[in-house]
């Protein structure tokens, strides 16, 4: 094929052109210059990069503001010393006191653990029953009707779940213990609505799973004389298993991330209990983020650093129990095929 | 697989033992039936959850009040309307008003905050009226003093120069005029208590004068209105109209950026480059970073370092940054879409001639526009309901005015969380009332985009 250039034919001639032959007499077949065909395909990578630019963007963000402030407070010789004795006191200490330089995270920290271990108690064991009950027990007909209340469940607004908490499940518990035992501020009750909240991810996430274990399998079983559920639990369960870990660990990440039903319902202010106390206010990373942003926080200040080296720690727990549940999913798959 | 070595024995043994078989059996079955029970009741916990969540929200929107006038506004102008009076008149029913009970700065406050602007003011503190307010039309002896000189009749007369009609109705109104509303029932505490109710508004002394009346908090005037300190009064048009503004510009933004990658990797990629590998890795990471870390990147990016074209703590920013929030959730769903459209559209395009970009533009793209669709609107759902993100970047809590696009702004989530916090009377109620907004807003969206996943199933079907 001989590439010619476009310039020296005349312009409407289509046809002469389509029946022109070269010297050998083959058909001269051109590539004409498409300005729109070329480009495109870079201006569609741009759109591509700006993902790539967020992520850097995040981490800039985050590990300047974080740098600068391990440097600033509590200065000692050098650099190095400073961010040492910063980073030893940020992981190592209990005691979150911006206005004192007090910045130990483990305040805010066990209130995080604190909540997400509640919802995971909500979260998993009827997140993983109501996706038995859907991919194992349920007819089509009450499947079709039941997912889309675990999708409306899903769509519900964090800051909703929040009002949830405060005017519901605070004063049931309140009911219950005893208004003298659960203050109005808790732990328990911003977990709890949290595990609502996360119930339908692990349920749809674990479903999946579920119905991705092959039909095969369960006929091999009931045919060695098992019972439904000795099926679901000796067979389709351990072969789901990856793909439920998976669904467990996102949410866990979830409701460690999670910011509105903390911030309305765990209460304000950092607080350190041990044992812990889940009828007691306490103040998540999260929570406490939004709170100090929320007022007029001056740029450059040590809180507003604070508040992203606790973002950047936020980050890298959420990314790492990311990524964990991406190669639990693909590293325990059974594949079968 | 190690139980099984000596499970065929005794499996022999139990069968040659038909009796004792036959009640392991019954033990089976009964543990399977109290399973399924298990996760029978786990659907229905979730099922409550929903209703309850759903019925506490509902139950507040409408119910008993008891309200009572604070002042009557006919007492304030001699029976004449409000927003009849004239700038003079208002300045003195307001600075007299600040000059009796728990505020008695005679309006000095005000007008520092809202006429010459705290920041104005606390740039130059001690200067004479006159430079503070250079466009008002004050008296020369007047116009010497300084703020700390005013006395209350000095101020009426710079309040009745300086501020405006319309913004001194306003303070009269949300300050001094209005029904305060001292308790608010629930629907269900209205209807099935309301003897108890009765009795304790006619026993209770604080609430003489007080009255008991139904109300419906979500009520059209409820969403016209601006917002105001008292309950009551207050109206959610401010953070609808932030809602909309911001969801508009979000997908704006994040719509051709969002299928604009998904295109490319789908259509460009070839799948194995290390470069488009890191792409789709990365949007799962993103996917699954909390909204309060995308509130940090947009308050140190958007608002702080690009604040001379966003303004600072605006509507643009709040687009921006949401619009990098819902980015990877568009993506994904771009993708699965463009991959649901079948080769053989691409093929035989390709074959009658067309180039890549004409295959996609005119085949692959509508074949998977509803998909598309159907994914930006589960984005705008989550980008309309997120509130982290806007409470960093700094929406504000109190907006009286519409939003523009370089103003403050607050949206409906914002509004809830503001209000629910309020520990106030009548907040609850109208936390309760923005929930419900927001839930139909949601409802109307999702309608959508079940409308346009139909439409897709026909055309593939069809």
């Amino acid at each position: 094929m001989q590439q010619t250039q476009v310039e020296g034919k005349p312009k409407n001639s289509a046809i002469a052109n389509a029946l022109a032959v070269d010297e050998s007499g083959a058909p001269k077949i051109e590539r004409r210059a498409r300005l729109v065909d070329d480009s495109i395909g870079y201006l569609l990578l741009a759109c591509g990069v700006i993902s790539v630019l967020t992520t850097i963007g995040i981490l800039y963000v985050l590990g300047s503001e974080s740098l600068a402030f391990f440097t600033s407070v509590n200065q000692q010789d050098n650099v190095f010393a400073t961010i040492a004795g910063n980073l030893a006191n940020f992981l190592g200490t209990a005691e979150w006191q911006p206005g004192g330089g007090k910045f130990g995270i483990w305040p805010l920290l066990e209130a995080t653990l604190m909540t997400s271990f509640v919802a995971m108690l909500v979260a998993i064991p009827l997140g993983l029953g109501a996706a038995i009950y859907i991919a194992e027990y349920a007819t089509p007909r009450v499947r079709a009707s039941l997912k889309p209340i675990l999708e409306v469940l899903a769509g519900i607004p964090t800051v909703v779940y929040g009002y949830f908490a405060i005017t519901f499940m605070t004063p049931l518990l309140q009911g219950i213990f005893g208004i003298d035992t659960v203050q109005f501020y808790n732990t328990a009750s911003a977990g709890l609505v949290m595990g609502i909240m996360i119930l339908p991810t692990i349920a749809s996430m674990s479903e999946d799973a579920l119905t991705a274990v092959p039909r095969a399998l369960r006929e091999a079983s009931y045919g060695l004389g098992a019972t439904k559920f000795e099926t679901i639990s000796k067979v389709v369960l351990p072969a789901a298993l990856s793909g439920i870990l998976a669904a467990a660990i996102v949410g866990i990440s979830r409701a460690v991330g999670e910011t509105m039903i903390v911030a309305l319902a765990a209460g304000a202010g950092p607080r350190f209990t041990m044992p812990p106390n889940f009828f007691v206010g306490a103040e998540t990373i999260t929570g406490h983020i939004a709170r100090i942003s929320g007022g007029d926080l001056s740029y450059g200040s040590i809180d507003y650093q604070s508040l992203f080296a606790l973002g950047l720690a936020l980050f890298f727990f959420t990314l790492a129990l990311n990524t964990l549940s991406r190669w639990v999913s693909n590293k325990f798959r059974e594949a079968y095929q | 697989m190690t139980a099984t070595t000596n499970t065929p024995s005794r499996a022999v043994e139990r069968i040659k033992n038909e009796e004792s078989f036959l009640s392991g059996l019954r033990n089976r079955h009964l543990q399977g039936t109290i399973w399924k029970y298990f996760f029978q009741a786990a659907i229905v916990i979730g099922i409550v959850a929903l209703l309850t969540l759903m019925f506490n929200v509902v139950n507040r929107i409408v119910g008993l009040v008891a309200v009572r006038e604070i002042v009557d506004p006919a007492t304030l102008a001699d029976g004449r309307d409000l927003e009849s009076l004239s700038a003079e008149e208002l300045a003195r029913i307001y600075s007299e008003y600040r000059l009796t009970g728990a505020n008695t700065d005679g309006g000095r406050v005000f007008l520092r905050d809202n006429v010459i602007g705290r920041d104005t003011f606390q740039a130059n503190p001690q200067a004479p009226m006159s430079q503070l307010l250079p466009n008002a039309d004050l008296p020369p002896e007047v116009g010497a003093l300084t703020f700390s000189e005013l006395q209350p009749a000095d101020t009426q007369v710079i309040l009745a120069a300086a501020a405006g009609q319309i913004t001194l109705l306003d303070a009269v109104i949300t300050e001094i005029v209005g029904r305060e509303i001292l308790e608010a029932w629930t629907f269900t505490e209205s209807t099935f208590n309301r003897a108890a109710i009765e009795e304790r508004v006619a026993s209770n002394e604080d609430w003489a004068g007080a009255q008991l009346e139904w109300r419906s908090w979500l009520n059209p005037q409820f969403l016209t209105t601006r917002m105001t300190t008292i309950a009551a009064d207050s109206g959610v048009r401010a953070a609808l109209l932030g809602s909309l503004v911001t969801i508009a510009l979000t997908v704006l933004i994040a719509f051709p950026l969002g299928v604009g990658t998904a295109i490319y990797l789908e259509e460009y990629s070839t799948g194995n480059s290390w470069f488009e590998n890191f792409i789709e890795t990365n949007i799962r990471n993103l996917a699954g970073v909390p909204s309060i870390i995308y509130g940090l990147l947009g308050l140190a990016i958007f608002v702080r370092a690009l604040a001379s074209i966003t303004q600072g703590r605006t509507i643009i920013s709040a687009a921006l940054t949401m619009a990098l929030l819902i980015l990877p959730v568009i993506i994904i769903n771009a993708q699965e879409a463009l991959r649901a459209v079948p080769p053989s559209i691409r093929e035989a395009s390709f074959g009658l001639g067309a180039t890549r970009w004409q295959t996609i533009w005119n085949q692959v793209l509508p074949a998977a526009m509803p998909g598309i669709l159907t994914g930006t609107i589960l984005g705008m759902s989550r980008a309309i309901g997120e509130t982290a993100p806007l409470i960093i970047i700094g929406a504000a809590t109190f907006i009286a005015t519409d939003p523009g696009l370089t103003s403050r702004f607050t949206v409906l989530p914002i509004q809830i969380y503001t209000w629910t916090k309020d520990p106030r009377q009548g907040f609850s109620e109208i936390a309760a009332a923005t929930i419900v907004l927001l839930l139909i807003v949601l409802l109307l969206f999702n309608a959508t985009a079940i409308i346009l996943r139909q439409r897709f199933r026909r055309k593939l079907s069809g």
